[in-house]
């Protein structure tokens, strides 16, 4: 039993040994040795090999790096989440990159914002008219009684 | 000799030195006008950004020779070395000599202020970047049509309500009222957005949030699917200080005009 159970744990540390060995989509990428201190492994896992081709391309592996070191250790994920989206608009959208989906949205905010004025401006009309309007029944009433 | 031969020759000799010294000045003076339109003929000839003498951003923050054929010298003018600063920390110069070498000549300086955009961005928000100001912009953009939803079901109860009075006889009754709502109710659902309208309660903008997520992927796949074809470059002018200042505005205004109870006030400031 003791041998089973130690055989057990040496397989469990053989597969957690296997698994910190294998390198991060970055250090592939870059044909390195992943170390443990590897800045990129927590964010750029091996099963993703393109969001690091992505960043890469634009950014540069060394840019990148330095902005994470930049930003608190818990805000890197969403850092990197966010240069991953930019990097990827960038490649769908050389000339604009995600500076087009701003755009975008502002000319809809315009749009939307001068379509609430106007509605509001037909509301005032309307209240004002039916409160005037209601307003005139009952002295009418009260006058033909 | 004698002395006037004397003075004489001094005389003569003085002259001679004060025309060899006006020849020496016209000569300079010839010399610098030639340098000067030199330069100038240089200056015209070449990119509208560069001067021959003055190096662009780029190669003064790089601080290498600006050649005549320096690919950033059009787009990164001395005047602006902030500009090339912010892209090539986040950037970096030789990852924007690759992006700009992969579009036509007509599109690089649109796609250098969007890089010079980004960068500014990025170095103002280091977590977020753009995406952070995408993120604001939509959810402005809910907030907006919620509040065009709300204000148009409003006014389409109004215009129900003037119907009712002007077809009815007299005094609408609460049957007439009630029979208005109803048929308040059933236009909303057909017209509008397609789902139940339940008033201004809480309980009806969370729902209101279900009804938005079409919109919501039809911004998002304009986004994803028309980023080259949809735009109109001319009104895409990168001039982001101009549409941010724009977005400010719409930002005051939706603030001031577009939420709260009372949706029947307006800020006609």
């Amino acid at each position: 039993m003791e041998v089973a159970h130690s055989l057990l744990v040496s397989h469990d540390k053989i597969e957690i040994m296997m698994a910190s060995n294998s390198p991060c989509a970055a250090c592939k990428f870059l044909r390195r040795k992943c170390n443990q201190d590897c800045i990129f492994a927590p964010y750029f896992p091996p099963e993703e090999p393109h969001k690091f081709a992505n960043v890469h391309k634009i950014f540069g592996a060394s840019n990148v790096s330095k902005i994470l070191n930049e930003v608190l250790p818990h805000q890197r994920e969403d850092a990197v989440n966010s240069l991953a989206y930019e990097a990827e608009a960038r490649i769908k959208d050389p000339v604009y990159g995600c500076v087009g989906a701003i755009s975008v949205l502002q000319r809809q905010l315009i749009r939307l914002q001068k379509e609430l004025d106007a509605t509001n401006a037909d509301l005032i009309r309307f209240s004002t008219n039916q409160g005037s309007s209601f307003f005139n029944y009952p002295s009418n009433w009260n006058n033909d009684s | 000799m004698h002395i006037t031969e004397i003075n004489g020759s001094l005389r003569e000799r003085k002259k001679r030195e004060e025309k060899e010294e006006n020849k020496k000045e016209e000569r300079r003076k010839k010399k610098t006008r030639k340098k000067k339109e030199e330069k100038k003929c240089v200056t015209t000839t070449q990119t509208p950004m560069a001067s021959s003498n003055s190096p662009c951003a780029a190669c003064k923050f790089l601080r290498r020779k600006c050649q005549p054929e320096c690919a950033f010298a059009p787009y990164f003018p001395p005047d602006q070395p902030q500009k090339f600063a912010n892209v090539h920390r986040i950037f970096g110069a030789s990852n924007v000599t690759k992006l700009l070498n992969d579009l036509h000549p007509h599109q690089r300086e649109d796609a250098v202020n969007s890089l010079a955009y980004e960068a500014e961005m990025r170095l103002r928000d280091p977590v977020y970047g753009c995406v952070g100001v995408i993120s604001l912009l939509q959810h402005q953009l809910r907030q907006l049509q919620m509040d065009l939803y709300c204000a148009k079901s409003e006014l389409s109860r109004y215009q129900n309500l003037s119907i009712a009075a002007t077809t009815g006889h007299g005094l609408m009754t609460n049957e007439s009222v009630a029979a208005v709502n109803n048929y308040h109710h059933t236009q909303n659902t057909t017209a509008v957005v397609g789902g139940n309208s339940n008033g201004r309660d809480h309980h009806y903008h969370h729902r209101h949030h279900q009804f938005f997520p079409n919109q919501q992927n039809n911004i998002v796949r304009n986004f994803d699917g028309g980023i080259g074809n949809n735009y109109d470059t001319s009104l895409l002018a990168m001039n982001i200080s101009a549409s941010l200042g724009q977005f400010n505005q719409v930002q005051h205004h939706s603030a001031a005009g577009g939420g709260g109870e009372d949706r029947r006030t307006v800020n006609r400031s």
